[in-house]
């Protein structure tokens, strides 16, 4: 059956078809909807795990219990699980192993655009990367044939466009897989040095099949050709994988490619035949000069990163210009030509916190407090733009809580009376006990804020162990922050309603001013959540407001400046479609201006 | 050069929360239903915070890029003022424009940082050149039909008729793509869409 599927939902069903029984991720874009839409399979087990170390763990685990696995994350997820990574490289598996990867190349919602190639390249790993939705349906069942096939995990890699396009899926049936034997070898599973030596010569012996064998085999599923010549004009040549194919296939139009499937290990033979007697060779690929770095050291002349960006994404215009020197619209001048572009100042249009949004009080109090704010990632991150503006720094999920003390220790401990760090619950459970665990340890005295939402908000609202419930959502054990924060040394904990401003402030007062370390939960689930419970408006009294703006300083969309065309002083209107009925900015009105109407 | 010819090149832009991405599904399923190849680009995270949101639809008989280059779209599907002007420029010579007037302000705007420019269709009327600017009130249709919500499936009506699919098979793709208690509904809204007054398709 042909059906239009995003590329995250064909890599779901080439999981279910290839007779995968576990699935495990932990949420990031563009990743996520791959396990959300496994966890609509029945016969699949699937889990959110705290973060993407466990994930693959837990997957890993499962592939030497005897079944197919696969895990799922985004570009910087595959760091934090690099450790189990590499290592698997040595034991192989049993069941196979996919490890699925999505990078963001111009950074849509991420802090940063790695190219997750390098991994396969230093973790010694087959790396897949399918160009369209069909091609994910079909390289995650070749995936899961060569990693049964050569004993090794194998990694697929997405980018966002090829993540988040819908396109055709011909579709097919489930495969009964049966569970394989699991047998104890402790010279494949028990990586000691006098074990791991061995098993290195046999990663690097795998590589060399492989590479030969990627074509060729009878365990590839019908139909699949992972690396493919398609003959063109026969002068120009382009060799390129993934998204980027597509948009060389549309700016070059009929020469010939080399479209790799596998981007690693690289076809060395087929690239010399490919590549003789042309005229001109481009490598085009978004992200590093992977494959031309490689290709060079064979000694083969090509064109790539000295026309092509090494930042953002390749996108199709900005690939024919660099190549072609001009646009594809017979219309670009035109419209330039209308009242022109550059007279009509086009305001932005920034991602915001959302009306009601619990963060938005945090960040209103820490400006007002002056602190200096080590930041985490989620929504709160947006309390870096204005006019909240609380936050010094983003890294990476659980920075936070570490670069706090590490503030602290280069700048005294006076420092930490000024600072607090910020960080979201499921980004604590993430990353930041182990952060917290170290800030008591080594006798720090800061202030963690845990921006208790009871979801993840970021990614789409996942369930988290803080939760209560799994995936599917059903009840689970739920993780209590507190007494994790107590377990963990921390005998300064609070728990605030972040709406209440007075309290908010107190407690953030004597947190920092304590002389050892503590811990501030501000608890309120999430509005997105919390959405249909009616709540009180509120409304603004023209004869009280003096327009000081001081309502202003929370950032909220529903509070609104009109002003009558040519008037300086405007007016402070409440947009009634969007307020929720916090009440952040009757709290700020020092006029009383802001008053709570009945809904 | 036209970036790939025999392609239809759709832009959906607007602000997150508007149903965007629902409109571009049922655009890509009934382009699915006629036998074309699609591709429908979607936005998902951070963009969707009350932020621009742009989906692009192509299909035809072969689709590579899931993305609309500049010059080259045939159809901008404005779900709001600003992020009409926002995406104009990447319109081809003779392509169409269909505008929602709806405004919704961006956080700039809101307080007090930015203009919101003044008379957007008249400038885009002008930037689109020899293109075709068809402007309506969707979201006072959309509170016709019983909800807000259904103004992307006004917007959606519009577009159809200027497409190359029949009838009977948007309201098959819309049926399959809307949640069942939802499709009457969506069903008035896409035909007060389909049917409102406006120059006939030229395709
Ligand atoms: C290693 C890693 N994994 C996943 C992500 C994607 N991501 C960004 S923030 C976030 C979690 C946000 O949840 P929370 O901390 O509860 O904050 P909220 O968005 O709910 O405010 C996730 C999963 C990431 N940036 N890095």
């Amino acid at each position: 059956m042909k059906e239009l599927m995003l590329g995250n939902e064909a890599i779901a069903r080439g999981a279910y078809e290839a007779g995968v029984t576990v699935a495990t991720a932990y949420p990031g874009t563009p990743s996520t909807e791959i396990t959300e839409t496994i966890s609509r399979y029945e016969e699949i087990y699937c889990e959110w795990a705290p973060n993407e170390k466990v994930a693959l763990e837990v997957a890993a685990g499962a592939a030497v219990g005897g079944a197919r696995a696969i895990c799922a994350m985004k570009h910087v997820g595959l760091n934090v699980a690099a450790d189990p990574l590499f290592t698997l490289s040595y034991t192989g598996i049993n069941g196979g192993l996919v490890i699925v990867v999505a990078d963001d190349p111009g950074m849509h919602s991420s802090q940063n655009e790695q190219d997750s190639r390098y991994y396969a390249l230093a973790a010694k790993l087959p790396m897949l990367e399918p160009a369209d939705a069909q091609e994910c349906r079909d390289y995650i069942l070749a995936a899961f044939a060569l990693s049964e096939e050569f004993d090794t995990p194998v990694l697929v890699r997405l980018s966002t466009r090829v993540a988040h396009t819908r396109g055709v899926v011909e579709t097919g049936e489930r495969q009964a897989v049966p569970l394989r034997d699991y047998l104890k070898d402790i010279g494949k599973y028990v990586m000691m040095p006098a074990m791991a030596r061995k098993r290195h010569e046999v990663v690097e012996e795998r590589m060399a099949r492989l590479v030969e064998a990627v074509n060729t085999g009878a365990y590839l599923p019908a139909g699949v050709r992972l690396n493919r010549v398609e003959a063109g004009d026969g002068k120009t040549a382009v060799i390129s994988s993934g998204i980027a194919y597509q948009y060389a296939r549309e700016v070059f139009g009929e020469v010939s490619y080399l479209k790799l499937g596998m981007v690693h290990p690289l076809p060395e033979k087929l690239l010399a035949g490919f590549t003789r007697d042309r005229e001109k060779v481009y490598v085009i690929e978004e992200g590093g000069a992977f494959f031309e770095t490689q290709i060079k050291a064979l000694g083969i002349k090509v064109t790539g990163k000295e026309v092509l960006p090494a930042t953002g994404e390749l996108l199709p215009g900005l690939l024919r210009e660099k190549i072609f020197g001009h646009s594809a619209g017979d219309n670009v001048e035109e419209t330039k030509a209308g009242t022109g572009e550059a007279e009509v100042a086009i305001p932005p249009r920034p991602p915001v916190l959302c009306p009601g949004c619990p963060h938005r009080g945090v960040f209103y109090v820490l400006k007002k407090l002056g602190l200096t704010v080590m930041g985490d990632i989620g929504c709160y991150t947006l309390g870096a733009l204005p006019p909240t503006g609380a936050l010094d720094t983003c890294v990476c999920m659980g920075a936070s809580i570490g670069m706090l003390h590490g503030m602290e220790k280069a700048r005294g401990p006076e420092f930490a009376k000024k600072a607090v760090a910020v960080i979201g619950d499921s980004t604590f459970i993430h990353s930041g006990i182990t952060g917290l665990v170290d800030l008591v340890y080594n006798k720090g005295h800061g202030t963690v804020i845990i921006l208790d939402n009871n979801t993840t908000g970021m990614t789409g609202h996942q369930h988290h162990p803080g939760t209560g419930f799994d995936l599917r959502g059903e009840p689970t054990n739920r993780l209590d922050l507190v007494q994790v924060a107590k377990a963990v040394g921390v005998r300064r904990v609070q728990v605030i309603d972040p709406f209440a401003l007075a309290e908010l402030e107190k407690a953030v007062k004597e947190e920092v001013a304590a002389e050892e370390p503590s811990v501030i939960i501000a608890r309120r689930p999430c509005v997105l959540l919390d959405r249909g419970k009616t709540r009180d408006l509120v409304r603004v009294d023209e004869e009280k407001c003096t327009f000081c703006r001081r309502c202003l300083a929370v950032g909220c969309p529903a509070v609104v400046v009109k002003r009558a065309p040519g008037e300086k002083k405007g007016r402070i209107v409440i947009d009634e479609t969007l307020c929720t009925g916090c009440m952040l900015c009757v709290q700020l009105c020092p006029f009383g201006a802001i008053e709570r109407v009945e809904r | 050069m036209v970036a790939q010819e025999n392609v239809y090149n759709i832009i959906l832009a607007g602000v997150g929360g508007q149903g965007i991405l629902f409109a571009a599904r049922v655009l890509g399923t009934a382009a699915l239903k006629k036998g074309f190849d699609v591709k429908v680009s979607e936005v998902h995270g951070m963009a969707q915070r009350g932020g621009s949101v742009v989906s692009y639809v192509r299909f035809g008989r072969q689709v590579f890029a899931p993305v609309v280059e500049k010059g080259c779209c045939d159809l901008l599907v404005a779900f709001e003022e600003l992020e009409g002007l926002r995406w104009v420029d990447h319109l081809r010579a003779g392509g169409r424009v269909i505008l929602n007037r709806q405004r919704i302000d961006p956080m700039p705007v809101i307080s007090g940082k930015a203009e919101y420019p003044e008379e957007i269709p008249e400038i885009i009327r002008l930037q689109a050149g020899s293109g075709e600017l068809v402007d309506l009130n969707a979201l006072a249709i959309a509170e016709e039909c019983g909800s807000l919500r259904t103004v992307n499936t006004v917007l959606l009506g519009l577009a159809a008729r200027f497409l190359p699919v029949e009838e009977e098979v948007w309201l098959e793709a819309l049926a399959e793509v809307a949640p069942a208690r939802m499709l009457e509904m969506n069903r008035q809204a896409f035909l007060r869409g389909y049917r409102y007054p406006a120059p006939a398709s030229q395709w």
